[in-house]
């Protein structure tokens, strides 16, 4: 209980500090960037727009400590302010139609990269030395470090545009609706195997070599030796044994992964004008849309701060030790 | 960022014993005498040096004279071809490596110094001030870095090379702050560390002399991923149009690439220069760390397993015999 209450602690002093984060840096900044905006949008905007903006981005008279307090409120409100770009349409609204993209396309790429990289691990682990293990470790540190935009092209280039097997761009086929049917989630698919595949590969090697790291210090465990000396089957000893203990290291990998993830997410989406989040905050960025843009930050950094607190819940499920050491 | 892209084992050398001195047994020299991989990894990390610091005497041609007619596949004159604006790419490969490198050393220089001063100090001192400056930590390293520092970018608006690295280097030192105050936690109540303080010696001494020495792999492989992630930080905000679009760097080269069409047009050579730079160098850094791995983390290195192996071999050999 005490672990619980400790991460549900940690879980809003986090997100109030991404929401201060984005209350401070539009005025930390030299020169206020949001003076640069107004001027830009004055004539597109309606004056009531544009004084909620300027009071948004501290283009006023008014103390800090107050604005401050303008700002939570307007936040506790649900009230994330109107997007320049798409004006007048309020950024939530466009958060909510685009997240779920996100969710869908980060959350299976990780669970596919963590599942797979993680048993090829053990398999690197099991045959470490021999030459598939020198293979796997070498190759994967290669597909670690390139960067995602650059897989990305790369596959668009060859598998998109050369080789035409798959779509170069969006979530789904624009002449279908988007429903709950099987043959609209099949072009949900489809559309999003290019971005999983650019999210999963340079996450790979992150889980393999976690993984088979942490098999090779719980092989040379003591426990293992003498699994081994009363004759237990390699499988048994693999997965039943080893693989138990060493995976949970990789659990707490996962914070680590997911920030990587969201990174990688953003890069994707722009390259497969894929609707995301990622996708948007492109496009806010690039119109210096500050409010959509904000927004955007805010729910990225408290969508990874949720998923942070429930693989910290999933680890004190799965290891007794850490919820005992919260109540002593 | 950076920290799931490399062997990530931090966790893996905190326990188990080990020798209070390894570090002057298992120095940088010392990894790279007995380890291929660092010494594969060395070799290109130095080439790719050596091409930063020659990038005006091999460079062919101005990286940004556009007076070469657009869109050559590679030629004798155009070794990498050239871009859609008639610019010599291997040109602006050779000075595109000299600015990620500087970017990415500059950054790392300011995270590593950010790292020490929140990870390594407070960890030393104990206390209120370690917690606090924990706790600020990992709300640090929850918050997603590239967001975070995309919309950094975007407020500066134009940046320029120096507003690059404080950029990445203000938003990514946590991981390594993290590693570097639990290493030191376990370190700073350590017997010779103790002594060090009771005959006199100062803070700073203490931690540069006695508790550095003692972590200088894992310091080593946390400059290492350091650097790649900031490398791979500029390239994204390059990437997203958040860069110095005026300079020529591995990130710009993807940018100009993506954005003047190389994947519509067929221009293979003007994509790959610039994404396979940031992978190769990438790469040689995560040879040097995980031959680091293997030399300082015991249980990693290959001999033991095999005479393990060895001595499981003979240990039941010996019940064969004395069953029959």
């Amino acid at each position: 209980m005490r672990y619980i209450v400790d991460r549900l602690g940690f879980l809003f002093i986090s997100a109030w500090a991404a929401v201060t984060i984005n209350f401070i840096l539009p005025r930390l900044m030299p020169g206020n960037p949001a003076l640069l905006m107004v001027s830009r949008y004055q004539g597109s905007l309606s004056p009531r727009a544009l004084q909620a903006i300027k009071l948004e981005f501290g283009v006023t008279s008014q103390s800090l400590i107050t604005q401050y307090g303008h700002y939570l409120s307007n936040l506790l409100h649900g009230n994330l302010g109107i997007s320049l770009t798409y004006y007048p349409v309020p950024v939530s609204q466009i958060i909510a139609s685009s997240l779920p993209w996100t969710l869908g396309l980060a959350g299976t790429a990780t669970i596919i990269a963590a599942v797979l990289g993680t048993m090829i691990g053990i398999w690197a682990a099991w045959r470490r030395s021999h030459w598939d293990d020198t293979l796997l470790t070498t190759s994967t540190t290669f597909t670690g470090a390139i960067p995602h935009q650059f897989l990305g092209l790369l596959l668009l280039f060859g598998l998109g545009y050369g080789l035409h097997w798959f779509p170069v761009a969006h979530a789904y086929t624009s002449s279908m609706t988007p429903s709950w049917s099987l043959p609209f989630m099949e072009t949900v698919a489809y559309h999003a195997f290019l971005p999983a595949i650019t999210i999963v590969v340079p996450g790979l090697g992150g889980w393999l070599l976690h993984m088979r790291n942490n098999m090779i210090q719980t092989l040379g465990d003591d426990y293992i030796v003498f699994a081994r000396a009363k004759g237990v089957s390699p499988r048994n000893l693999m997965f039943r044994h080893a693989a138990r203990n060493a995976l949970l290291p990789s659990v707490t990998n996962f914070a680590m992964a997911v920030g990587f993830v969201v990174g990688g997410v953003v890069l994707v989406e722009e390259i497969f004008s894929y609707p995301g989040v990622g996708y948007q905050l492109f496009t806010a960025v690039s119109n210096e849309d500050y409010p959509l843009m904000q927004g955007l930050f805010l729910i990225i950094s408290l969508s990874v701060l949720v998923v942070n607190f429930l693989v910290d819940l999933l680890y004190a499920w799965l290891d007794p030790r850490v919820r005992r050491e919260g109540e002593t | 960022m950076a920290e799931m892209r490399i062997a990530g084992t931090q966790d893996a050398k905190h326990d188990g014993p080990r020798p209070i001195r390894n570090a002057s047994r298992f120095g940088w020299i010392g990894v790279l005498k007995k380890n291929r991989k660092a010494q594969v990894g060395f070799i290109i990390f130095m080439g790719f040096i050596l091409v930063a610091v020659l990038a005006p005497e091999i460079a062919r041609y101005s990286p940004s004279n556009t007076n070469f007619p657009p869109l050559e596949p590679p030629s004798a004159q155009h070794w990498f071809g050239t871009t859609g604006l008639g610019q010599d790419v291997y040109s602006q490969f050779i000075w595109g490596t000299r600015s990620s490198l500087i970017v990415g050393f500059g950054a790392t220089l300011i995270s590593t110094l950010l790292a020490v001063a929140v990870g390594m100090y407070p960890a030393y001192w104990g206390g209120w001030l370690d917690r606090v400056m924990a706790t600020f930590t990992n709300i640090f390293l929850v918050i997603p870095g590239l967001p975070l520092m995309i919309v950094a970018a975007a407020y500066v608006h134009h940046s320029n090379t120096l507003t690059m690295m404080a950029i990445i280097g203000l938003t990514g030192w946590a991981g390594r702050a993290r590693v570097l105050r639990s290493q030191t936690l376990s370190l700073a109540r350590r017997e010779f560390v103790w002594a060090a303080r009771l005959t006199g010696a100062s803070d700073w001494r203490v931690l540069v002399h006695e508790i550095l020495p003692n972590m200088l792999s894992l310091f080593m492989a946390s400059l290492l991923y350091g650097i790649l992630g900031a490398i791979l930080a500029e390239a994204g905000l390059e990437f997203l149009g958040l860069g110095n679009l005026s300079g020529v760097s591995w990130g710009s080269l993807l940018y100009w690439a993506n954005n003047g069409g190389a994947v519509l047009d067929g221009a293979w050579w003007w994509l790959l220069p610039g994404g396979l730079g940031i992978a190769v160098f990438g790469t040689s850094l995560a040879l040097m760390n995980f031959g680091l791995d293997e030399v300082t983390n015991p249980r990693l290195r290959q001999m033991s397993m095999v005479s393990r192996d060895r001595l499981m071999r003979a240990w039941r050999a010996l019940k064969g015999e004395s069953s029959l």
